[in-house]
């Protein structure tokens, strides 16, 4: 098997516990039945990993695209009219979706699948609506502010009010009021694992199961307000914008940040996190977006935006979407799995705005090649072909499941519910083996093993110096009870007496050598 | 300028007025976010629901026995039929599918020992009272006298029927091979040259079919090879057994059933060492047997429990009791591999599941399918902490539970002091001796 292969193998390898072993590994297990046993398991995983690799040429649909024919043609200066001339009348009708409303500046979210569309406008205007057929959900006059919203489990959406998050089923009727979730700023829904997250102006971040309606863990940030808030699709992780130009990493595990990176000089604006989780782009009030590697935590690049950034949001298939001022940029390319060094952009891909609308925020609809704005005066959709997925999974988001296939995948949902504990940095360690504490129990279970040689001084202490305090010396005055003499005492005094001797012959020559004047200076150091 | 965008009809995925819907897979990792995770919470909750549906008792067959029953006997042509021997001396046959008893016969006038099935489909039995005898029970109507009666000095305690000779052997002091084609004839006499102790156990070995093996008091175990007429290899164990079975599928391997609480799973070309030990039972095991497929294990045992056993683990993975059964002297798998007979003192014989959780009847595909794809998570994360201890977890008789208590503390307390033996003697300069060879106590070839 080449390189090649092995690693398309590995990058369609899912959620399997063992994993892809070199071929020689297995070969050295000694217990035959386990040697076959572990090639049989190596060797399905090998070929489901191949299967879901060929399983790519049943896909139907092809992503969408947007391409410069001649040098003097840039992408970025394509407008949306020009677009709609040459897209299909269904897109054309999606792309033209616009609202205009009032009470802006609005949070606007779509649903996991895309069908429905959420708008909370600062004010207490609360809509929700199937936006494709232009089917009202429901539509609510809160008067109050509000300031996020969010799709949680079941069609039902949360809402940060002007002092308690509510919790509205699809038809607009108030179910839930959370009063322990005080003046909250942001909220995230984390989908497996039925988590309500929201941060408040205290700085308080808490969790709430959804699915038992238990607080699970609520942590002091001590970082004050958040400025943003935003969540890794693929480990759950929560990443925390402050005032101060960190960026926090959370989960329900730890009452401490697990990351803390100095992202920006200056509050950090807005967060977004790739699909695959591999990447965040933040952009900071300092005039400043820059990209992050969060499996090395490392800054890949950085640019420059003519105000501050207001919102970012990543596309699935990275697509990075800026809302800055009046406009919004679309970037490709920001970052890529398969590049081993990350080029700088120069351009954006897209753009769209400069019509005096300030941007509030920007998200993309799933699995659609639509970027959704929202702004001061309403609500618009602007086409940004290649941004969406065009396959959809449809036993796991399906954009066009009908009430039964809902109804069934909420059961499911409910029956495959991630505990809290199981969010971790890395997602895949359910199920590993704990190999070091296994080696060393078997060791402590071989009751016949030969015990440790007392004279072998290798044994005694493994890093032994070789300086003046040697570790023999330290050894003997330290670990070993100065009037117990046994035979591994007798044994280390006589090598220490050893090394002594050699010292002292050593220094004899050394002084001999320099002569009966200057003898008196040679070094005495080992 | 190029420009594609995305569009698709949703009629495509549900055409309109059709309940018919089309659900397209992807299946790109990157969209199966938190694969591992959700494969191990649907493998605990697997684990979780095989543990509800857990009712391993299924019935009480007809009336049962007035005495206890020592002793059952699988028709080997047929998948309904066995019949059970108890201590008053009456034989019962049985039907599986109606669980009634279909004939019985007040054989002899004591404890009913061992029987077993001829190849014509006659029943024989022998018992503590010096008597065999050889019964038509599909033939004949119940109570009718037995058609041959072969009478010896001692009691016997063990018969066993050969695999295609028209011939069987018998277990008192001596083992005794009768030909049935010759009832006058005086039977052959196999016995190890000065042993006198009791022979509490004879079994043909069903492939290799000249092959017997034989447990007796004097602890030891022993294989004869009929073709020589001789005994091959005496066996001491530190205690003595109470019965063998041999594996079907694996010809030499064969399982012992001890005294001393374990069962022994020997290969009979090296006897110096068990291939596996299997300990869990707090009580002397009675009786012992190979499900068909040679996998796995069931035993019954003194403790007042059925035990079911993987062939290559070695604590049990199942235990089964009820408040009334008692001292549990026979268990046998039935030859479709699905369900477990055992006779108890208490003179019932009762049916279990050979896997508590499993239904028969039949299912839809995607039952079968949803049932196959959990037993193949909950393997796979089998090594997971929660999901052993579910798995594992049974409810267990306070009793035994207590006494599974004090026998490890028990072992612990004579591991500790021979450690601390060896610590201070010159034992320290011996080798331990593995756990599967310990029950060796001598061997004679």
């Amino acid at each position: 098997m080449d390189e090649v292969t092995k690693n398309r193998i590995v990058a369609h390898s899912r959620g399997i516990v063992t994993p892809i072993r070199k071929d020689n590994a297995i070969g050295k297990v000694k217990d035959k039945k386990l040697r076959a046993k572990l090639a049989a398991i190596s060797k399905r995983d090998t070929d489901q990993a191949l299967k879901v690799k060929n399983s790519a040429v049943l896909l139907e649909h092809d992503e969408g695209y947007l391409e410069s024919e001649g040098a003097l043609e840039k992408t970025y200066r394509v407008t949306q009219d020009e677009i709609l001339k040459s897209v299909a009348i269904q897109t054309q009708r999606y792309g033209k979706f616009k609202l205009e409303l009032q009470n802006g500046p609005y949070a606007t979210e779509y649903s996991r699948n895309g069908r429905e569309l959420l708008i909370a406008g600062r004010k207490g205007h609360v809509a929700t609506m199937d936006w494709r057929d232009g089917k009202l959900g429901c539509e609510l006059q809160l008067g109050e502010t509000v300031r996020d919203a969010k799709y949680i489990a079941n069609q039902m959406f949360a809402v940060a009010q002007k002092k308690y998050v509510y919790i509205y089923d699809h038809a607009g009727k108030e179910i839930h009021c959370l009063k322990k979730h005080i003046e909250v700023t942001n909220m995230e829904y984390l989908p497996y694992h039925y988590l309500l997250t929201t941060v408040g102006n205290a700085g308080y971040l808490k969790y709430q199961d959804v699915s038992t309606g238990q607080m699970v863990i609520e942590m002091p940030t001590k970082l004050g307000s958040p400025t943003s808030l935003t969540q890794n699709s693929h480990n759950a992780i929560l990443h925390m914008g402050h005032q101060n130009g960190t960026v926090t990493l959370w989960s329900p595990n730890s009452t401490t940040p697990l990351v803390k990176l100095l992202a920006h000089r200056g509050p950090v604006r807005s967060l977004a996190v790739d699909r695959e989780g591999r990447y965040m782009v933040s952009t900071g009030q300092d005039l400043k977006m820059s990209v992050w590697d969060i499996r090395m935590f490392r800054e890949v690049n950085s640019y420059f935006t003519h105000t501050p950034a207001t919102s970012v949001s990543i596309s699935d298939r990275g697509l990075t979407a800026v809302g800055w001022g009046t406009k919004v940029s679309v970037w490709r390319g920001l970052f890529s799995k398969s590049a081993l060094e990350q080029e700088k952009i120069q351009r954006p891909y897209m753009s769209w705005g400069g019509e005096g609308k300030q941007i509030e925020r920007v998200r993309w609809c799933p699995f659609e090649d639509i970027l959704g704005v929202s702004h001061d005066t309403g609500f618009n959709h602007a086409i940004i072909p290649g941004a969406g997925e065009a396959n959809f999974d449809a036993l796991e988001i399906n954009p066009y499941e009908n009430k039964k296939q809902r109804q069934e995948a909420e059961v499911k949902g409910l029956l495959n519910k991630l505990q809290p504990e199981m969010i971790s940095l890395n997602p895949e360690y359910i199920g590993n083996l704990d190999l070091a504490s296994a080696e060393q129990r078997k060791a402590e279970k071989d009751l016949d093993k030969s015990p440790l040689d007392p004279s072998d001084v290798s044994q005694v202490d493994k890093n032994r110096g070789r300086g003046k305090n040697s570790s023999l010396r330290k050894h003997l005055r330290k670990k070993s009870s100065r009037n117990i003499i046994d035979e591994k005492r007798v044994k280390l005094e006589e090598i220490r007496k050893g090394q002594m001797d050699r010292k002292n012959r050593k220094h004899q020559v050394t002084a001999e050598e320099l002569g009966p004047a200057l003898g008196r200076f040679a070094r005495k150091a080992a | 300028m190029k420009i594609k965008a995305l569009t698709r009809a949703s009629s495509a995925y549900q055409a309109p007025g059709s309940d018919v819907t089309r659900q397209p897979r992807n299946l790109d990792p990157s969209l199966h976010s938190f694969g591992r995770a959700r494969e191990y919470t649907r493998a605990l909750n697997a684990t979780k629901l095989s543990r509800m549906f857990a009712a391993p008792f299924l019935a009480d067959l007809g009336k049962g026995h007035v005495d206890g029953v020592y002793t059952l006997a699988k028709d080997p042509l047929s998948l309904e039929r066995f019949a059970s021997g108890s201590g008053d001396g009456v034989i019962k046959v049985w039907d599986l599918v109606s669980r009634e008893e279909i004939w019985n016969n007040q054989a002899h006038e004591n404890i009913v020992k061992s029987m077993c099935w001829t190849q014509d489909r006659k029943l024989l039995t022998c018992a503590a009272d010096r008597s065999i005898k050889l019964f038509d029970p599909y033939g004949t109507p119940s109570g009718t006298t037995p058609s041959q009666t072969w009478l010896g000095t001692n009691a016997f305690t063990s018969l066993t029927h050969h695999r295609t000779k028209n011939s069987f052997a018998v277990a008192s002091g001596v083992i005794s091979i009768y030909d049935l084609e010759r009832h006058q004839a005086t039977p052959e006499v196999l016995h190890w040259p000065n042993s006198s102790d009791t022979i509490t156990c004879v079994s043909f070995n069903q492939t290799e079919t000249s092959i017997l093996a034989s447990a007796a008091t004097d602890r030891s175990i022993v294989l004869y090879d009929l073709r020589t007429q001789t005994a091959l290899a005496k066996t001491v164990l530190n205690f003595a057994s109470n019965s063998i079975a041999w594996n079907p599928m694996e010809a030499f391997n064969f399982a012992v059933a001890n005294e001393d609480h374990n069962i022994y799973i020997f290969d009979m070309r090296r006897m110096d060492r068990a291939l596996n030990v299997l300990k869990d039972h707090v009580a002397a095991v009675m009786d012992v047997e190979f499900s068909p497929t040679g996998e796995e294990l069931v035993s019954a045992s003194y403790d007042r429990t059925v035990r079911l056993w993987s062939r290559m683990k070695g604590h049990s993975r199942d235990i089964y009791h009820t408040k009334r059964m008692q001292r549990v002297f026979s268990c046998k798998w039935t030859p479709d591999n699905k369900y477990i007979l055992s006779g108890s003192d208490d003179g019932n014989i009762r049916l279990w599941r050979a896997e508590a959780s499993r239904r028969e009847g039949s299912k839809s595909a995607a039952q079968r399918q949803s049932l196959e794809y959990n037993e193949a998570l909950v393997d796979r994360y089998s090594h997971m902490p929660e999901i052993r201890r579910v798995k594992n977890h049974r409810h267990v008789p306070k009793v035994i539970k207590k006494a599974g208590e004090i026998k490890t503390e028990e072992l612990k307390a004579i591991k500790r002091k021979e450690e601390n033996e060896r610590k201070h003697t010159k034992k320290k300069f011996t080798k331990r001796k593995a756990e599967r060879e310990k029950m060796v106590l001598a061997q004679n070839q």
